[in-house]
């Protein structure tokens, strides 16, 4: 790669010096200007073409005699693969047959559906990321994640909220957990009885910031103490195992936490949104905890956890579901203003009503690009912090608007319960709130 | 599999027009902003260069002139022609808006000849630098009521008729000229003609002083009693009432990503820009702390790059579809009003966060905040744009929702 960008400097120099020439005004005068161009054009193409050979040339050269599959060269490329287009069909099926008919209901009650955590388990998303040795599918794609969330919000944001919960948990420890942390837990998630789990990171004072955590764990002869309050955890305190985010010796970490641990208690605090997904307020007294309960602790290197990433990552899940979230509401939205009459005709042919439709579908196909951009880096272990960090800064103003503008476009019926668009109005807003909380 | 990089085989090119930006048009960018009309000269030799990285490319090269819609493939996916345009020509715009408008041989009438151009048209008007000429003193963005009439006459056609806002209409070899055959036809009955410079009866008669891009010519051409060879009608001579505007139309789908590239090059000048000097004043824009928890200041810096990044990859994303033979009426669309508008908010708003120095002519913020304002009206202004995606979406006629 030295040897080719030095070559573009000498090209860019090259670039500067013809332009300069070309101005002069004697060029103009003898007649020189149109010979150059000529030379400028052979040399050119003769230059690019040996660049272009050169790159052709490196990348086989990788190969080292050993015959490797090919694989294709890195092109732009918007198309999921099979295996994505399969998932996200039965995905999809299930959110509109299994949690679409219960969105309401369990809204209107704060009330997680009973069986709802148990039948998304034929999803098998929990146990996707899991290594096969331990019964999982092995199969971690913050790509395919994305695809997930998506498709489950769509259906409803808060339950596909409560669903992730234990994704989440499964895929950071399938992640970052070392052997025996994965070899305790990973298994639980595999049988036929459901196990609940939820990250807890959140915590209640304004200004929250994931880097400066307030819950603390201090070492301890036998292993850790952890101290704290975490907000916005789901699952209504049905979950038997919270990942905590605390500071440890200057670091942000994670604490793997039975629900059963002594010190730890869980008090519902229902919120604006999110209310099916049963959020309260966990509470971490002096909890005592073993030498395994850090996660991913003894890792190699390149294994080590990664607090950025894991915040980063959380995001995109966050705004995926936003990206559902407002999928749903376009396609709630269209058939509404193409039926909705005033002054004797269809409110969508005022160009008030349409543009915002049609800004809705600018701003959903922007936000999608932004998440697909960063999980897919995220998936080929580039770095995407910066990625993600703009996915959620265009998710969080984007989708909020969105949730007010279905509201606006539904007028006095938005704002009643007959539709769905305050909940997502409601829902919308954890955009701004959250940092973290979920996991690719 | 989901790629949303700049594909390893075209970052050479990327790479040359990003230095053709720094090394060729900045450093007269100012001088031909100052000099409205003046033709830069240096151009010339930059065209002779562009020609022969185009040709040395393996696809076919990149460009106006080269646009097209792929074939579908289901088995092999294309980083074609579109893609390549759009790549390159973001980063020409970087470097400057004006000076890339008035490249020759890339004008929007080369990409209408690529478009619907038969064989025999191709081998003459191929190499020919061509404007385009819609728009007339009457209408604007609704180009179904051009009035410039093209009457047939034996085996040729008589133009009458007032164009303006012909991009690089003086400058250029050739103007592609809409006019309707029939006015009681409706749209159905326009159609565009090759007419060369030179032809009897086509005159220059003036180019406009505008707010920005001054690098490039505006012109006003009138065509009296103006003669051109039935040949030189692209497309088909029948009037269909089916096809022919729509097919008129269609070079838009290839040429609005173009213009919205073009909006995300200068978008990008002024972000990159404004970063250096808030940088020099100690102010790091380094994706650290979530927005809301630092300044206004950066929030405003994060908001304009998520924006910009939106629009880049939407702008990618409608050459994609084009290059792949995906129908992309409503992506082109998608991509031009996002990035139209993004880009003229972005140019503003750096010149706003900067102060004088945004403001004055040491630096190029302002004359970037001056050019990206017609990215967001011509090809199709950002409310017709929203139009063809609302009436998309809705499912409705142009005559339901006006």
């Amino acid at each position: 790669m030295a040897s080719f960008s030095f070559g573009m400097k000498l090209q860019g120099l090259a670039l500067g010096l013809a332009s300069r020439f070309a101005a002069h005004p004697l060029v103009r005068k003898y007649g020189l200007a149109k010979p150059a161009e000529k030379i400028a054009y052979i040399s050119t193409k003769k230059g690019f073409q040996l660049i272009q050979k050169g790159l052709a040339k490196k990348s086989q050269g990788n190969k080292n005699g050993i015959k490797a599959l090919p694989s294709p060269p890195p092109l732009f490329d918007l198309t999921l693969t099979d295996e994505q287009q399969m998932i996200r069909d039965s995905v999809k099926s299930f959110a509109e047959h299994n949690i679409r008919p219960l969105a309401l209901a369990a809204d209107e009650q704060a009330k997680l559906p009973e069986s709802l955590l148990q039948d998304s388990q034929e999803l098998g998303l929990n146990y996707f990321s899991i290594p096969e040795s331990l019964g999982g599918a092995g199969q971690l794609s913050p790509m395919t994640s994305v695809l997930v969330a998506e498709d489950l919000a769509w259906a409803d944001f808060s339950l596909a909220f409560a669903i992730l919960a234990s994704t989440s948990v499964t895929n950071t420890i399938s992640r970052w957990g070392n052997k025996t942390q994965q070899a305790l837990w990973l298994p639980k998630f595999c049988t036929e009885t459901n196990f609940n789990a939820a990250i807890a990171l959140q915590e209640p004072q304004p200004l929250f910031n994931s880097d400066l955590l307030t819950t603390r764990a201090k070492q301890s002869r036998k292993g850790y103490i952890l101290s704290g309050i975490k907000s916005l955890v789901p699952l209504a305190g049905q979950a038997e195992l919270y990942l905590v985010a605390a500071q440890f010796k200057g670091k942000n970490e994670l604490f793997l936490v039975p629900a059963k641990a002594k010190g730890v208690s869980f008090t519902s605090t229902p919120a604006m949104g999110l209310r099916s997904a049963e959020v309260g307020t966990l509470k971490l007294d002096k909890v005592i905890l073993d030498k395994d309960a850090l996660l991913g602790s003894g890792n190699a290197q390149y294994k080590q956890f990664n607090y950025q990433q894991f915040i980063d990552s959380s995001h995109l899940s966050w705004c995926a579901m936003a990206i559902g979230c407002c999928q749903s509401a376009l396609d709630y939205l269209i058939p509404y203003v193409n039926e909705r009459f005033a002054f004797g005709e269809p409110i969508s042919h005022r160009q008030s009503v349409a543009f915002m439709i049609a800004n809705m579908k600018i701003e959903i196909e922007s936000m999608r690009l932004l998440v697909w951009k960063a999980a897919s880096r995220f998936e080929r272990g580039e770095d995407f912090h910066r990625n993600a960090f703009l996915a959620h800064h265009l998710c969080m103003e984007k989708s909020m608007e969105i949730g007010t503008n279905a509201v606006q476009l539904l007028g006095g019926h938005g704002f009643t319960k007959e539709h769905p668009a305050e909940r997502w109005y409601r829902d919308l807003r954890v955009l701004s709130i959250i940092n973290g909380g979920l996991q690719l | 599999m989901i790629y949303l990089e700049v594909p390893k085989k075209l970052r050479t090119l990327v790479d040359q027009a990003r230095q053709t930006a720094d090394h060729v048009f900045r450093p007269i960018s100012r001088k031909y902003d100052r000099a409205e009309h003046d033709y830069p000269i240096e151009l010339d030799m930059f065209a002779a260069i562009m020609d022969g990285m185009n040709d040395a490319l393996e696809d076919g090269g990149a460009g106006s002139g080269k646009l097209r819609q792929g074939k579908k493939d289901n088995s092999q996916i294309q980083n074609g022609i579109n893609m390549t345009t759009v790549l390159g020509l973001a980063e020409l715009c970087r470097g400057d808006v004006g000076l890339s408008l008035t490249m020759p041989r890339q004008g929007l009438g080369n990409a209408a000849i690529a478009a619907v151009a038969n064989d025999e048209q191709l081998a003459r008007f191929g190499n020919k630098w061509a404007a385009m000429a819609i728009t007339e003193p009457g209408c604007g963005s609704d180009s179904a009521a051009v009035r410039t009439s093209a009457i047939k006459d034996g085996d040729d056609y008589i133009i009458n008729g007032e164009k303006i806002f012909v991009t690089a209409g003086e400058r250029a070899d050739a103007v592609v000229v809409w006019a309707t055959v029939d006015k009681d036809l409706g749209k159905a009955a326009i159609k565009s003609f090759v007419v060369e410079k030179g032809t009897p009866g086509m005159e220059v008669t003036r180019l406009e002083k505008k707010l920005g891009i001054k690098a490039s010519d505006t012109a006003s051409i009138s065509f009296n009693d103006c003669r051109v060879p039935r040949a030189n009608l692209l497309g088909s001579e029948e009037v269909n009432a089916d096809k022919g505007f729509s097919g008129v139309m269609q070079t838009f789908d290839n040429t609005r990503p173009v213009v919205a590239a073009m909006a995300v090059g200068v978008a990008t000048a002024s972000i990159e820009r404004t970063k250096e000097l808030l940088k020099e004043q100690g102010i790091d824009i380094d994706y650290k702390r979530p927005a809301k928890l630092g300044s206004q200041l950066t929030a405003e810096v994060y908001r304009m790059e998520a924006e910009l990044e939106a629009a880049r990859l939407l702008t990618i994303k409608a050459a994609w579809m084009a290059d792949n033979g995906q129908p992309n009426s409503i992506e082109a669309s998608i991509s031009k009003a996002k990035a139209g508008r993004v880009a003229n908010d972005i140019t503003l708003k750096c010149v706003e966060l900067l102060g004088t120095v945004g403001y004055c002519e040491d630096e190029l913020l302002e004359k970037w905040a001056r050019d990206s304002k017609i990215l967001d009206i011509f090809e199709g202004t950002q409310q017709i744009q929203q139009l063809i995606i609302a009436r998309r979406l809705l499912d409705k006629s142009s005559s339901e929702l006006k």
